[in-house]
């Protein structure tokens, strides 16, 4: 039997070994194809590939930055002010939804019936309605009816409002940040510590509650004298001093992502608290845990291990749905780009440029994320 | 056997990608041997005597990339009409071309997209306010053919603003529309006079104005011409004023790609003919007057007399046609965005050269 001959078609090896050059020839040839239709297409229409045009003078101006821009300054420069912009949406915007997010979700479990339905209504609507109509509703319905600048609102006498933006109190002396950022790290760890005497050798713990009152008020401390607060001052030109100015672009687009993302992200957290089995809840009831503390020491924790996957997409969701700000002039880095692109005439290199910077910022936080999730699963030891 | 239908779709699959490739093939080998030869008839760089004129001829039908929202240049109306003076030149185009100006496939473009697309060879010309600048007509690869207005950038505030000049404007919001020249000459001249204000860019015209008309920004910037047409358009166009002040220069022309001069000489002279028919007092209504006349000049430009058409690779009574079915200059202007339309600009340098203006048509012999 064995010395019949096989035909080669017949022959397994044959194929596995055939496919693998072809499927190699295939991806090659067709990525030779765009790459050649790319060169050729810059060829035609006559202008050369290369990056050389970012040490010119922009000479266009941004309406916010972070860094001091001026028109005289080149389109590297003005590339560098709006990925500052679109991170400083990104990053807040991250903070917020991630809070709005859990509370919304956690309180679909609520006992409180009007709470639990409020956030059915919320989630419901967010999430159902696209991301750019609620930008420019929030743009064009609540910041530009807010009133001028000359008869602006006052809230609590420390937040102005008014069509141009939100002016919030800010911090003025960086000290008082460091101190805070210690003090946090030290609680922490006491708190760790009075854990795991309560636990192991069962101490009351009055000595650790003893200390981190200490740290509480001088938390509380450093919070009102320590931070030099400083209170925007509108002058008789109506021009701000003082303060943290933010423009109703800027609160228009985060508010539309947060409150967005947020929706989606609720129902993630419902979903993965759901998905804790109901002996785990009953459990802890049984051991004498009331609601909260069901909620915050048993099911949370076990929750997290599903929900930091789709967590990662949301996140990822945020922060390029944040370039749709461009339709309500933020100047973020697409609104810059497409500028530059626009007075260069180099879309090929721009749209390049914005695909790497959103590719490297996504890659960033889905890094992050995967050691999260890493953190959060079952150790076994 | 149906052990092996995975595997022969994956063969016939990479099989179907490998002839695609190896059809496609065809352009580097092309390239290679005449580089400036257009091998797929792609639209854009005509091939050696193949212009954009004959594709218009042969599809019978002009494809205009317009604005569409600007009121006196190129707007739709509810009822789907195009009208306005951009749009009007391409209704003379296929006059010209066709004997009737209905025979036009309006595009409504963006200020960003506009070039991009006329490259592409989407459209056959752009008759989209743009402006004629060195760097555009150089490096962007595009052709500028005759000025159709004469435009400068101007600035528009609220009347009850106080603001009358530039300077005003310091720690205020300007709304701005992406794209075009405007940007570039407001950072300009803020620049020169170190005015420190805060520019809002926005996508679209439609938002930059409703961003303006919601109070957003104290001032809005763009042509002096578009200004006056969207205030039109604006709740209460008498609560507004347009400065005193001209930032630029903006001479607005249609625009055609590089190397296809047959193509983009007849768009130049469609636009010459309606200004030399004002020149010599040729109209819609007394067009079959002027047909019988026994003045030279006008028998040639009528085409009554010699092959000035022909030559073109037009019907030889082309300038007949675009007088008869759109009108001369002036009618043009008049009604579009002089004394007779809402914008009511008074004519100012559009008018002709011997009126003191800079419109001017080289003779036609």
């Amino acid at each position: 039997m064995a010395s019949a001959r096989v035909p080669i078609w017949r022959d397994d090896r044959f194929w596995k070994v055939t496919l693998q050059i072809l499927a190699v020839v295939a991806v090659v040839a067709i990525a030779d194809f765009f790459l050649f239709n790319l060169r050729w297409s810059i060829a035609r229409r006559g202008s050369g590939f290369g990056f050389d045009f970012l040490g010119s003078a922009a000479s266009f101006d941004i309406g916010e930055h972070l860094i001091p821009f001026r028109s005289s300054d080149p389109y590297g420069r003005a590339f560098g002010v709006g990925i500052l912009n679109s991170l400083k949406i990104m990053l807040v915007g991250l903070v917020l939804t991630t809070l709005l997010g859990i509370a919304a979700g956690v309180a679909r479990f609520s006992q409180n019936w009007l709470l639990r339905k409020i956030v059915v209504v919320y989630v419901e609507l967010f999430r159902n309605t696209p991301i750019l109509l609620q930008m420019l509703f929030w743009y064009f319905a609540v910041f530009s009816n807010l009133p001028k600048i000359e008869s602006r609102i006052l809230v609590l006498d420390t937040v102005y409002l008014s069509n141009r933006g939100v002016v919030i109190p800010w911090i003025s002396q960086g000290w008082g940040v460091v101190g805070l950022g210690v003090l946090a790290i030290a609680a922490l760890l006491t708190w760790r510590w009075r854990t795991r005497r309560l636990v192991e050798a069962g101490d009351p713990g009055r000595a650790g509650l003893y200390i981190l009152a200490t740290f509480g008020v001088a938390a509380a401390l450093i919070l009102l004298f320590g931070l030099g607060w400083s209170l925007p001052v509108i002058g008789t030109n109506n021009q701000v001093t003082g303060g943290l100015s933010l423009s109703a672009e800027y609160c228009s687009a985060l508010l539309a992502l947060v409150f967005y993302t947020g929706a989606f992200v609720a129902e993630i957290v419902r979903g993965g608290i759901l998905a804790v089995p109901k002996g785990q809840w009953e459990a802890a009831k049984a051991l004498g845990f009331n609601n909260g503390l069901v909620m915050r020491l048993v099911v949370f924790p076990q929750a997290l291990r599903v929900m930091v996957p789709p967590l990662t997409s949301e996140y990822l969701n945020l922060c390029k749905n944040s370039s749709l700000a461009v339709a309500i002039a933020y100047p973020e880095v697409y609104s810059v780009s497409s500028t530059i692109f626009n007075q260069t005439g180099r879309a090929v290199e721009m749209m390049l440029l914005i695909m790497a910077t959103y590719l490297t910022i996504d890659l960033i936080i889905a890094l992050v994320m995967n050691f999260i999730n890493s953190m959060v699963q079952i150790k076994e030891r | 056997m149906h052990k092996y239908k995975p595997l022969l779709l994956a063969i016939l699959s990479v099989l179907a990608a490998v002839t695609v490739v190896a059809c496609s093939a065809t352009v580097p080998t092309n390239t290679a041997t005449s580089p400036n030869v257009n091998p797929t008839g792609s639209p854009t760089a005509p091939a050696a005597g193949k212009s954009r004129l004959d594709t218009v001829i042969s599809r019978g039908k002009l494809q205009c990339g317009v604005s569409g929202d600007l009121p006196g240049f190129s707007f739709v109306d509810k009822s789907g009409k195009y009208s306005g003076l951009d749009v009007d030149l391409c209704r003379a185009i296929a006059a010209g071309l066709f004997g009737d100006p209905e025979k036009v496939e309006y595009r409504n473009l963006t200020s960003k997209e506009r070039f991009e697309v006329l490259k592409a060879g989407d459209v056959d010309l752009l008759s989209r306010n743009s402006t004629w600048t060195i760097s555009r007509d150089t490096s962007l690869g595009l052709e500028f053919t005759a000025t159709m207005f004469y435009d400068g950038q101007g600035m528009m505030v609220r009347r009850d603003s106080n603001i009358t000049r530039l300077e005003d404007l310091a720690g205020k919001s300007v709304c701005v529309e992406t794209g075009t020249t405007t940007e570039l000459n407001l950072a300009d001249q803020m620049r020169q006079r170190n005015i420190d204000y805060r520019p809002l860019v926005f996508e679209n015209g439609d938002a930059t104005y409703a961003a303006y008309a919601q109070g957003r920004c104290e001032g809005v910037t763009s042509d002096r011409s578009q200004l006056a047409g969207r205030r039109t358009a604006l709740p209460n166009p008498d609560e507004h004023t347009i400065l005193d002040v001209v930032m630029s220069k903006e001479p607005l022309a249609p625009v055609v790609v590089n190397n296809d001069s047959r193509w983009s000489d007849v768009v130049k002279w469609t636009v010459f003919t309606l200004i030399n028919a004002e020149e010599l007092g040729i109209d819609s209504k007394n067009l079959d007057e002027k047909l019988k006349s026994n003045d030279p000049v006008v028998r040639r430009f009528l085409g009554v007399e010699g092959t000035l058409g022909k030559d073109m690779g037009l019907p030889n009574d082309f300038a007949v046609q675009i007088v008869r079915r759109v009108g001369n200059y002036g009618e043009v202007y008049d009604r579009n965005v002089g004394s007779q339309s809402r914008l009511n600009l008074p004519r100012g340098i559009n008018q002709l050269w011997n009126k003191g203006g800079l419109m001017y048509s080289p003779p036609f012999r």
